[in-house]
């Protein structure tokens, strides 16, 4: 579900700015450090909460910032370049990251509340890991209906169909992509301060996560939201039933999965918007 | 790469460089030696994805999967099969080939950000197994002290060694670029629906391209394990590739040499930056980003515009950004 959050953003930059942004690796993971930083400053169960809604809002600035100062100068330029950008922007959030919060590893503690396990169908699972579940559709609603229902997410939309026309009629389409991309960052970064009690946080998280986050937007259709739901899902059974039978290449599954998906249906499982 | 007057100093250039690289080994110290060892390695692997890249126009994301597959290739065949070493040496690039058969025949039946992304997948596929395979090749531990005969073994021996290797898959990936297949090639790049309408079987040569760039960077990975003695999985994680890219961006697309001169300057930098700080991908993020605001023709791009000012515009294709 962590990765159905991040792979979200992703999709949705994807969708309405066609940008492979290999970035958001990068910003998952400054998600992660500053929830680890806001529960330093702030003790107890209440720092987790402020971490888990400061979090995200640390990394839309971030966002934000890059996306005005270097980003938008770039949207007319081919897919190459762009990539290309966004590394070199993941390259730089890397080691901004090792300045400000050292190369150690680094973990924090969900709330007691999460302490235990609840049983469904027999099954008993972590209660955080409940609660991370729960919290991956939650999302997921919210998105759609912000994307199909409120008036800048219909414009967003329409930006990523004609960009011109939308322009045409008005709208400032460079603010509208500002706010998609920053969207996206927003996501990045709740993913992150979700995922900080469930593993340690460590520079190189970033990489490990983007291409996972890639591979399952791809398999799941090009900026559709509900693909990226349907990829995580294939990844993680995939990856689950890899440690159920074979532990050893338990990694090697998902991958598997996705080359296969991708041989029989190469523009994704759903409908794409490109 | 210019025309009759200019021709003649490329020529000279060239070989006053060539007899400068085969006696700077006796001038400068080890370390030195094996940096530029290292710099012809990283710019054989950088101009064999340029074929791809820069001159073929596919988005081939996961390059350093053949690198890596040449590489192990290489170190498994002598370590484990204990084959002789001239033998693996030949067999490593092949099987690195035939990797990029494989891949690049799934590969070449999608175009543009799907092709990148099957192969993205297929080449984190290799990176997984050799990661896991810990009977085979050791996981993330590696393989270390791979045996080399005493003629190569030192760092000068091995800089010989590369530096002739290099040159000669120079010479042949420049008859290459030349030839009426890097021709098409190039043409394919810019207007892959005019070739295809004058009878050009688009993805077959492709797929040869691939194949061919593939051995290239076999050699690449061969050369590699001569000069290092050692293989670990990060020579096929995707990160690497990007490097890899980021050279060929840095040196020009259009250009033949300039991935090699990308190659130099990020290894350098790598290095010598590396010395004062821990941040040097840092830096290497900035100078990208000045890059691709201010020189998307590369440096070798930019160096050719102001010589061939006159008005040649071989390298900048209608492609060029």
């Amino acid at each position: 579900m962590i990765l159905f959050i991040v792979c979200s953003g992703l999709s949705y930059v994807l969708g309405v700015l066609r940008v492979p942004n290999v970035a958001h690796g990068s910003l998952y993971m400054i998600g992660a450090f500053a929830a680890f930083s806001i529960t330093k400053l702030v003790a107890g169960p209440a720092g987790f909460w402020l971490a888990l809604i400061l979090a995200p809002f640390i990394v839309a600035l971030v966002g934000f910032v890059a996306e005005r100062a270097l980003f938008c100068h770039l949207y007319e330029r081919e897919h190459l370049m762009l990539l290309l950008f966004t590394f070199a922007l993941s390259l730089i959030l890397g080691d901004l990251v090792k300045i400000v919060w050292g190369a150690e590893y680094k973990s924090i503690m969900a709330p007691a509340v999460f302490d235990g396990t609840v049983s469904i169908m027999g099954a008993s699972i972590p209660k955080y890991n409940f609660f991370l579940l729960m919290i991956g559709p939650f999302v997921a609603v919210a998105l759609w209906l912000f994307a199909n229902k409120t008036k800048i997410g219909r414009i967003a939309r329409a930006a990523a169909v004609d960009r011109e026309m939308v322009g045409a009629v008005g709208i400032n389409v460079s603010w509208v992509f500002a706010f998609a991309f920053v969207l996206g960052c927003f996501l990045a970064g709740l993913g992150g301060a979700l995922v900080a009690p469930t593993v340690s946080i460590t520079l190189g998280m970033d990489h490990n996560l983007i291409i996972e986050a890639f591979l399952i937007v791809i398999i799941g259709g090009l900026g559709n939201m509900w693909g990226a739901m349907v990829g995580s899902l294939i990844f993680g059974l995939s990856q689950a039933f890899g440690v159920l039978f074979w532990p050893q290449f338990a990694i090697v599954f998902p991958y598997m999965a996705v080359v296969i998906v991708l041989i029989w249906r190469p523009k994704g499982l759903l409908k794409s918007v490109w | 790469m210019g025309k009759n007057g200019s021709s003649r100093i490329t020529v000279l250039f060239l070989a006053a460089l060539g007899i400068l690289l085969l006696f700077l080994p006796s001038m400068i110290p080890r370390f030195y030696t094996y940096i530029l060892s290292l710099i012809f390695v990283t710019a054989l692997l950088a101009m064999s994805l340029n074929m791809v890249v820069g001159h073929g126009g596919l988005f081939q994301f996961h390059h350093c999967v053949f690198y890596g597959v040449g590489a192990y290739a290489f170190a498994l065949m002598i370590t484990k099969a204990g084959l002789p070493m001239w033998l693996s040496f030949i067999a490593a690039p092949l099987a690195s080939a035939l990797a990029g058969l494989m891949i690049g025949w799934l590969c070449v039946r999608l175009t543009k950000l799907y092709f990148g992304m099957l192969q993205i997948s297929l080449g984190s596929l290799i990176w997984a197994i050799t990661f896991r395979w810990y009977s085979l090749t050791h996981g993330d531990d590696g393989i270390h002290g791979i045996p080399m005969p005493g003629l190569i073994a030192g760092t000068t021996g091995a800089y010989y060694f590369i530096l002739l290797f290099f040159a000669l898959c120079l010479l042949v990936m420049y008859v290459i670029f030349k030839s009426p297949f890097g021709m098409t090639l190039q043409a394919m790049r810019d207007n892959p629906d005019r070739c295809a309408a004058v009878g050009i079987n688009v993805r077959r040569h492709q797929l040869t391209a691939i194949v061919v760039a593939t051995f290239f960077a076999g050699i690449a990975g061969v050369l590699f394990v001569v000069l290092e003695r050692t293989v670990f999985p990060d020579l096929l994680f995707w990160v690497l590739s990007l490097e890899v890219f980021i050279m060929c961006l840095l040196g020009g697309w259009f250009t033949f040499a300039g991935p090699a001169l990308g190659a130099a300057i990020t290894v350098a930098l790598r290095t010598f930056v590396g010395i004062y700080t821990d941040y040097w991908t840092l830096v290497l993020g900035t100078l990208l980003i000045f890059l691709i605001f201010f020189l998307p023709e590369g440096v070798m791009g930019f160096i050719l515009e102001k010589l061939e000012s006159r008005g040649r515009k071989e390298v900048s294709g209608p492609r060029g950004v």
